[in-house]
């Protein structure tokens, strides 16, 4: 039960993106196709999971015993850029198919604040392993959510007549605000 | 190269929010209040000449293959620095910032200006660009916080507008002001008030042009 509400709570009413803002960055930048975001959100959650499971251990056999905590910054985004580069390698190795799919995208996650927030927000909350990896999963579920609807509105958008001063970012934003009211509904649910 | 040009670039010219669109996570997330932008800026802006700073002196030293980590592990010191400076001396701010502060360590503006700028240039110049760089941000950050603070809650770096003036002309008045648009405290409001800033912008910038 106690993860069913996780999951709720992280996917709509705490969106990642919308609520929390984080990773504004690819939810901008990649959102102007439907089949890119999707490769995005590939991408975002399998580092996710992993990220979150290798800092959970890491702080809590590593740091914490060695009292340590205040170098959890540093050590989480040299981990997280780490990964994100072994992830590469591997993929390139094993399955060329889904490095072909999700190759561009490695890259620009190790500045993704979303990967570093949830892995730090794990901890933050006091949550054990299976509840932390469970966080991760619907957090990308809801990185997800939010980029693929935003890609499919900015499709619509192309082709609409917008007034030349809103063009571009401008118009993208007021359409995020928009989506963000939407999922304000949510609110109250947990 | 004139310091003074490579200083104010940060402003307009080249500011990184209302231009590049980059450091998006935290100008949303911070920019409730004027206060906490104009903090988070600052705290960006320390980061930023330090990790400028130490880069473009170490710049020869670093092989060029492991330059990216280690720029983020001189990065995230600063970060760390900042965090504990903060937590110490203004905890209140640290606490409204929260997740944040730990984040500037994946802001693109730092990253981006110790690969494009401090890896290349003299440690004077490097400086002075994160200097321009990081209160360039801390502008847009306040401008942000100071448009949804007063249109969300009608007061100013915590000074209630309506009410201030009140008092100015009537300091026995028992006047309370109500509440403002709420939603532009709200996660919808940022997004927003952004779109708006940088469509005000863009129009002022073409017609400079």
């Amino acid at each position: 039960m106690e993860y069913i509400i996780i999951i709720i709570s992280a996917v709509l009413v705490n969106n990642i993106v919308l609520t929390q803002f984080l990773g504004i960055c690819p939810f901008l930048g990649v959102s102007k196709k439907i089949d890119t975001a999707v490769g995005m959100t590939g991408a975002v959650a399998f580092v996710m999971v992993l990220a979150t499971i290798v800092t959970f251990l890491i702080q809590h056999y590593l740091l914490n015993p060695l009292n340590l905590a205040y170098l959890q910054t540093i050590t989480f985004i040299l981990i997280i850029a780490s990964l994100v580069q072994l992830v590469e390698i591997i993929l390139k190795k094993v399955s060329p198919a889904l490095y072909q799919a999700l190759g561009v995208f490695l890259p620009l996650i190790t500045t993704n604040c979303a990967i570093l927030g949830v892995a730090i927000l794990v901890i933050q909350k006091d949550f054990n392993l299976m509840e932390g990896v469970v966080y991760a999963i619907a957090n990308a579920i809801g990185f997800g959510l939010a980029l693929i609807i935003f890609a499919g509105l900015r499709e619509h958008l192309d082709m609409q007549n917008v007034p030349t001063g809103l063009k571009g970012v401008p118009i993208a934003l007021i359409t995020a605000g928009i989506l963000a009211m939407a999922f304000m509904g949510f609110s109250g649910i947990v | 190269m004139n310091q003074w040009k490579n200083f104010s670039k940060g402003f307009i010219k080249e500011n990184p929010v209302f231009i590049l669109l980059l450091g998006m996570c935290p100008t949303l997330g911070t920019t409730g209040s004027a206060i906490n932008g104009l903090g988070m800026g600052l705290a960006t802006t320390f980061v930023l000449v330090m990790s400028n700073l130490v880069i473009s002196l170490i710049k020869n030293l670093i092989p060029d293959k492991v330059r990216i980590p280690a720029f983020i592990v001189v990065i995230a010191t600063f970060v760390t620095i900042v965090q504990m400076v903060m937590q110490a001396f203004v905890p209140a701010l640290y606490e409204s910032l929260g997740l944040f502060i730990p984040l500037i360590v994946v802001n693109c503006i730092v990253l981006g200006r110790a690969e494009a700028f401090a890896s290349k240039n003299t440690v004077l110049s490097s400086v002075v660009d994160g200097l321009g760089i990081g209160l360039g941000f801390a502008f847009a950050l306040t401008l942000l916080g100071s448009v949804r603070e007063i249109l969300g809650s009608i007061s100013i770096f915590n000074w209630k507008i309506a009410e201030g003036f009140a008092k100015l002309f009537n300091p026995e008045t028992t006047f309370a002001q109500g509440d403002g648009m709420l939603v532009f405290i709200l996660a919808p409001g940022a997004f927003i008030a952004l779109g708006f800033l940088i469509a005000i912008i863009n129009r002022l910038n073409k017609t400079k042009a």
